[in-house]
């Protein structure tokens, strides 16, 4: 750590986590309802479980490249961040803007629309506490030594993933336009800008980690995101093809969307090359583990298992099946769920001065909640496919096929159970850290 | 060999021009004429079906338009496929659901029991009527009463 301010990354972090473990609670609560245990269904009904584990998804990868940007953007700029005591005021007001919400979902006060569920009134709020966030970034960046192409690539992400928030609160009469609007931000997020937050944490921990040239890594991250949009934007238009607008998007989606493996394959040669490359080996190998792991298991879980089902031959069966929980899990796992735990493991020996990167506690996280990961994503995989036959080629009732399809969710839940174990192992790993301490400064890396 | 300007520009100027191409698709697609969504028929009635459908989050269990989660039945053709199974009484049925005091558990999964008032539960179905009606490209079919057997599947084609 080079400068007192970056500390405060590390609450953020913590938030992360607590928020981490509360969504696992309501994803097992929806498996256990899936298989018959539906007991909570009065206090806790599938409506609010699934709302929560969404919401709390969104709401700790934000918290968590927050943490990063207040960690990576003084390093970046070289100098402290504007303002300590309002990055704090920005963390409890997150915080409790996110627990609002989420206590509000089980007394039926949302908006109910796909990951967008947080009502009007708290929609505003949010809208503040990035404003502020936004501008402690941007002010520090601005105001540094140097502006590097890392932290205006993260920074840009930022920036635009709060202007991205603003299409979903228009109001709409059709639930056609409503749908095709909230897509601006869901898929323009997590398929567009938000990929600028990964590659830039991304690069930043290549820089760190491997020793290669910041040039050299720089370029291709400007490649990397070039391709990301170039595909990503109009790829917007697979989720159009089967909502009740033109069939132009057919078309339009189903080219740029096939093209949208190209940038995550980009992405993960792109991080093994850089390590096969770099002649420094830093001695925190989690932190290389978590950071390739991520560019690597994105490709297969964003760009190949997304491309499985893109086309829109393919996707006129699969749209609204559990194929889509396939992918969703193994994409958002992969490409921010790992980048944020690739940035928490690089920056807590560094803000704490306790380096404990030899661990097997850490690496057994790191492979069991991977393994973990990959047996949900083939449960998902497996009953959504054969949803997809039952009931969209055989029309079987949904029903029945849920009732076909149960056993896979037995697995899931088992596959969740050693994918937790390995979160839980990580946070423990975490705890052990201890708190950010002024005595960790300048520490050589 | 790419200079890092180079790699600059390819960024800026690739997302400008698809941003570009998106907006302009999107004007052309939300056009009057392009309407595939009957808006025309957007009534009061749908439109407080649909004020209703988000306030109590139906999307967290059910798809409407493909859309929302997996756990409960897809609704878009939901009138014509309960009308076929009840004797033309689709509507009705589901009023009752969204009218239900008690918990309710149909086909062996449990709903919330919303206690709805009959011009609410009425608005719920007018909404569900308008999204039956709208063009999606082939997807209405898939979900419908009228299921388009896969092209693929050769031997249920000739059934």
């Amino acid at each position: 750590m080079k400068y007192k301010s970056q500390k405060v990354a590390y609450w953020f972090f913590a938030l992360s986590m607590l928020l981490l473990v509360l969504q696992i609670t309501y994803g097992f609560i929806m498996g256990f309802a899936r298989i018959g245990f539906d007991n909570l269904h009065e206090f806790i009904p599938f409506n609010t479980a699934r709302a929560v584990h969404t919401n709390l998804l969104v709401v700790w990868l934000l918290s968590g490249f927050m943490g990063a940007a207040y960690y990576i953007i003084p390093e970046e700029s070289q100098r402290e961040l504007v303002n300590v005591k309002l990055a704090y005021v920005q963390l409890i007001s997150l915080a409790l803007v996110g627990v609002a919400a989420v206590v509000g979902y089980h007394f039926n006060i949302w908006e109910g629309r796909k990951f967008l569920e947080i009502p009007r009134g708290l929609d505003y709020l949010v809208v503040v506490n990035v404003l502020l966030f936004l501008g402690l970034i941007l002010l520090t960046l601005f105001k540094g030594k140097r502006q590097t192409t890392t932290s205006l690539v993260l920074s840009m992400g930022l920036l635009f993933a709060a202007l991205l928030y603003l299409p979903g609160m228009l109001p709409f009469d059709s639930q056609v336009t409503d749908s095709f609007f909230r897509w601006w931000v869901v898929h323009l997020w997590v398929e567009g800008v938000w990929e600028l937050i990964m590659g830039g944490i991304l690069s930043f921990l290549l820089i760190k980690l491997t020793g290669v040239d910041r040039e050299v890594i720089e370029k291709w991250l400007y490649v990397i995101v070039g391709l990301t949009f170039l595909s990503g934007v109009l790829g917007t238009g697979h989720h159009y093809y089967y909502i009740g607008v033109n069939k132009i998007w057919l078309i339009v989606g189903g080219i740029f969307s096939a093209l949208e493996p190209l940038a995550f394959l980009a992405m993960a040669l792109f991080a093994v090359n850089m390590y096969r490359k770099g002649e420094k080996k830093h001695p925190n190998k989690l932190a290389l583990y978590w950071t390739l792991g991520a560019a690597i298991v994105s490709f297969v879980g964003a760009g190949l298992l997304g491309f499985a089902h893109t086309l829109p031959q393919t996707n006129l069966y699969t749209h609204g099946t559990l194929v889509t929980a396939m992918h969703g899990h193994l994409a958002f796992w992969g490409a921010y769920a790992m980048i944020v735990l690739a940035i928490i493991s690089y920056a807590l020996p560094n803000m704490t001065g306790r380096k404990l990167y030899e661990s097997t506690r850490g690496r057994m996280a790191y492979w069991l909640s991977n393994i973990g990961m990959i047996g949900m994503t083939v449960a998902f995989g497996v009953a959504g496919v054969a949803q997809v036959y039952l009931e969209r080629k055989f029309g079987m009732e949904f029903m029945q096929v849920q009732k076909e399809i149960e056993i896979h969710f037995v697995v899931l839940v088992l596959c969740a159970s050693i994918f937790t174990t390995g979160i839980v192992l990580y946070i423990i790993d975490f705890y052990k850290h201890g708190t950010p301490t002024d005595e960790a400064l300048e520490l050589k890396e | 060999m790419l200079s890092k300007k180079q790699a600059r520009a390819f960024f800026l100027g690739g997302t400008l021009v698809t941003f570009l191409i998106f907006i302009g698709l999107t004007v052309y697609s939300l056009s009057e004429g392009q309407d595939q969504s009957n808006e025309e028929n957007l009534t009061a009635k749908v439109v407080r079906g649909k004020e209703i459908w988000e306030s109590n989050n139906c999307m967290g269990c059910h798809t409407i338009l493909g859309e929302g989660a997996y756990y409960a039945p897809e609704l878009t053709k939901v009138v014509d496929r309960l009308n076929l199974k009840y004797d033309g009484n689709g509507e009705e049925v589901i009023k009752s659901i969204l009218m239900s005091e008690g918990p309710w558990q149909p086909n062996g999964r449990k709903m919330v029991a919303y206690n709805m008032t009959e011009a609410e539960a009425t608005d719920v179905v007018e909404f569900f009527k308008w999204i039956g009606k709208i063009d999606l490209n082939g997807f209405g079919e898939v979900v419908g009463v009228d299921r388009k057997i896969s092209p693929l599947s050769k031997s249920n084609n000739n059934n």
